[in-house]
């Protein structure tokens, strides 16, 4: 019990040097760009496919479900709304951690192990300025992105089983979503959650990678620990936020 | 080598009282070393003295338990953060591995600290970094990865990322580690050339007895945590303290100790099962 709690602690400390470290040059400028880049991009195929093939089964199971109570008519807004407020952030963060995260510690990790960061330190460069910083950007920019990315390919699947598979008309599935979803209270509260998970993604993939031990072990154990956590603490932060925005 | 100013040169670093415990265990112990001003000194000792432990002393990466680091007159371990990175801009650091980065070319390597702390137009900073790959043979090596380059040709482009803020005080660790007695000529003749065009300190880490005694004014040995040694290295061979001689020529049993400190021999292996 004492451990994780040390850790999150630590964990804080971290990210209040980070932040209060922070400039911006035009250097840094092009290297978060680069950042968001490799993060969006190392992350798109698995996004792409795993939107996809959520937006299939839950289009199915919906329908499944709701032909018992004679409301098919509605899967379509089920689809959109748990995509929007919870399925889209949830999975993406988690997905980015899988993906992004974990190379974003190994990458820092191996760093530390084979003093890259101490020999920024020696020339007078701040490898929190140079190293942490543009990855914390990016992840905050990555995962919103890459949730709006996410649902479409998700809406994308569900129209393809309803329509191609149910045989529906595109039209009412599409009409009976525009007539139910909501800019602000759906659209934007998941947009909303996923800046957060973006953050904690990032910052745990970055924590974990700084912190690491200077071996082969302890950067294994680092990746290992950026999944585990942002899993979990993406799943807790999301009861909360979810608690307070409706 | 023959030197004509070490009796005027001013100590540049100077280490009064220094002692420093790692882990349990005292590396340092009550040290004095003065390392005079433009002029190549070479630190030598046996695996584990303490020799990276000097140099990340002299960097402020470490800070002593007890006593002084000055280099030219100031604290280092009494800099705040900000002062240690402008100190640091005057520090040219070669680490014992190299420690390139990995996702930049050779060139960008050595641009690094220019871009970073220079405003010079990309042109110029060209021109100096092929210079510096230049003097070290891997000019034509500018466009490849670290991970393209065999160990040896790796440290010689990180002594020339070193080089390329012409520091007033490089440190090299082991510089020669891994080096053909080619590269290891140009190595030495490198550090001594550049010391003298530049007029800067340089400190040297090295194991090698022989090389050290065309490349270094004066050659501090340090071993027990103390300095044992501190002379021009052709007299240190006529040293009649036995911790030298020992050193000098080789020898595994004398006043260093050559293995960590344990229980006895006979201690492990009678209760072996106690690992
Ligand atoms: N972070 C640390 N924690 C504990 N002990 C350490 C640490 N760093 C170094 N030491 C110990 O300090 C001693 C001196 O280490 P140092 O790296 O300075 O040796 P060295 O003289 O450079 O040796 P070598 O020639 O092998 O590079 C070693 O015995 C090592 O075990
Ligand atoms: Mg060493």
């Amino acid at each position: 019990m004492i451990k994780p709690l040390q850790e999150m602690g630590k964990a804080v400390v971290f990210l209040g040097q980070a932040i209060s470290r922070m400039r911006l040059t035009s250097l840094q400028f092009g290297e978060t760009l680069r950042q968001i880049y490799y993060a969006g991009a190392r992350s798109l195929v698995i996004i792409v496919t795993c939107g996809f093939f959520v937006g299939l089964v839950l289009t199915l199971q919906t329908y499944d479900t709701l032909t018992r109570f004679g409301a098919a008519d509605a899967a379509s807004t089920v689809l959109a709304l748990s995509l929007f407020r919870e399925l889209g952030p949830v999975l993406t963060a988690i997905l980015f951690a899988g993906r992004a995260g974990t190379s974003i510690t190994a990458e820092i990790g191996l760093m530390r192990a084979t003093e890259q960061l101490d020999a920024l330190d020696l020339m007078a460069i701040d490898p929190m300025e140079r190293i942490v910083q543009p990855r914390l950007i990016a992840g905050l920019i990555a995962v919103p992105a890459l949730v709006i990315i996410f649902n479409m390919m998700a809406l994308l699947g569900g129209v393809f089983f309803a329509v191609f598979v149910m045989g529906n008309d595109p039209m009412s599935f599409w009409g009976n979503m525009q007539n139910s979803v909501e800019l602000g209270r759906d659209f934007l509260h998941g947009l909303g959650k996923s800046i957060g998970f973006g953050f904690l993604a990032a910052w745990l993939a970055v924590y974990f990678g700084w912190s690491a031990k200077a071996t082969s072990e302890g950067v294994a154990l680092a990746t290992t620990q950026t999944v585990i956590a942002t899993a979990i603490s993406v799943l807790v932060l999301d009861f909360v936020l979810s608690a307070f925005m409706l | 080598m023959p030197d004509t100013h070490s009796q005027t040169a001013q100590p540049t670093i100077q280490f009064s009282d220094v002692s420093l415990t790692l882990g349990g265990r005292k590396i340092l112990e009550k040290l004095d070393l003065a390392i005079p001003q433009g002029q190549v000194t070479a630190i030598m000792g046996p695996s584990g003295a303490g020799k990276t432990t000097l140099l990340r002393l002299i960097t402020g990466q470490l800070k002593p338990d007890t006593g002084r680091v000055l280099v030219n007159g100031t604290a280092v371990n009494e800099l705040s953060p900000k002062a240690l990175n402008s100190y640091r801009k005057q520090l040219g650091v070669l680490l014992q591995n190299g420690a390139l980065f990995t996702d930049l070319t050779c060139f960008d390597n050595v641009a690094l600290p220019l871009r970073e702390h220079t405003n010079l137009p990309e042109s110029l900073i060209k021109n100096i970094v092929l210079l510096k790959l230049h003097t070290v043979g891997l000019r034509g090596a500018a466009h490849l990865y670290p991970r393209e380059l065999s160990g040896g040709m790796n440290r010689r482009v990180a002594m020339a990322r070193a080089m390329a803020m012409d520091p007033q005080l490089m440190l090299y660790d082991e510089p020669f580690a891994g080096l053909d007695p080619i590269s290891m000529g140009i190595s030495l003749r490198l550090i001594r050339q550049v010391n003298e065009a530049l007029g800067m300190t340089s400190i040297v880490v090295t194991h090698d007895v022989h090389e050290v005694r065309q490349l270094a004014h004066q050659a501090c040995i340090i071993a027990n945590g103390h300095v044992i040694a501190f002379a021009p290295p052709e007299t240190l061979q006529e040293d009649p303290e036995p911790l030298v001689q020992q050193f000098m020529q080789g020898l595994p049993d004398g006043p260093v100790a050559f293995h960590y400190p344990g229980p006895s021999l006979e201690a492990d292996f009678l209760d072996g099962d106690q690992h």
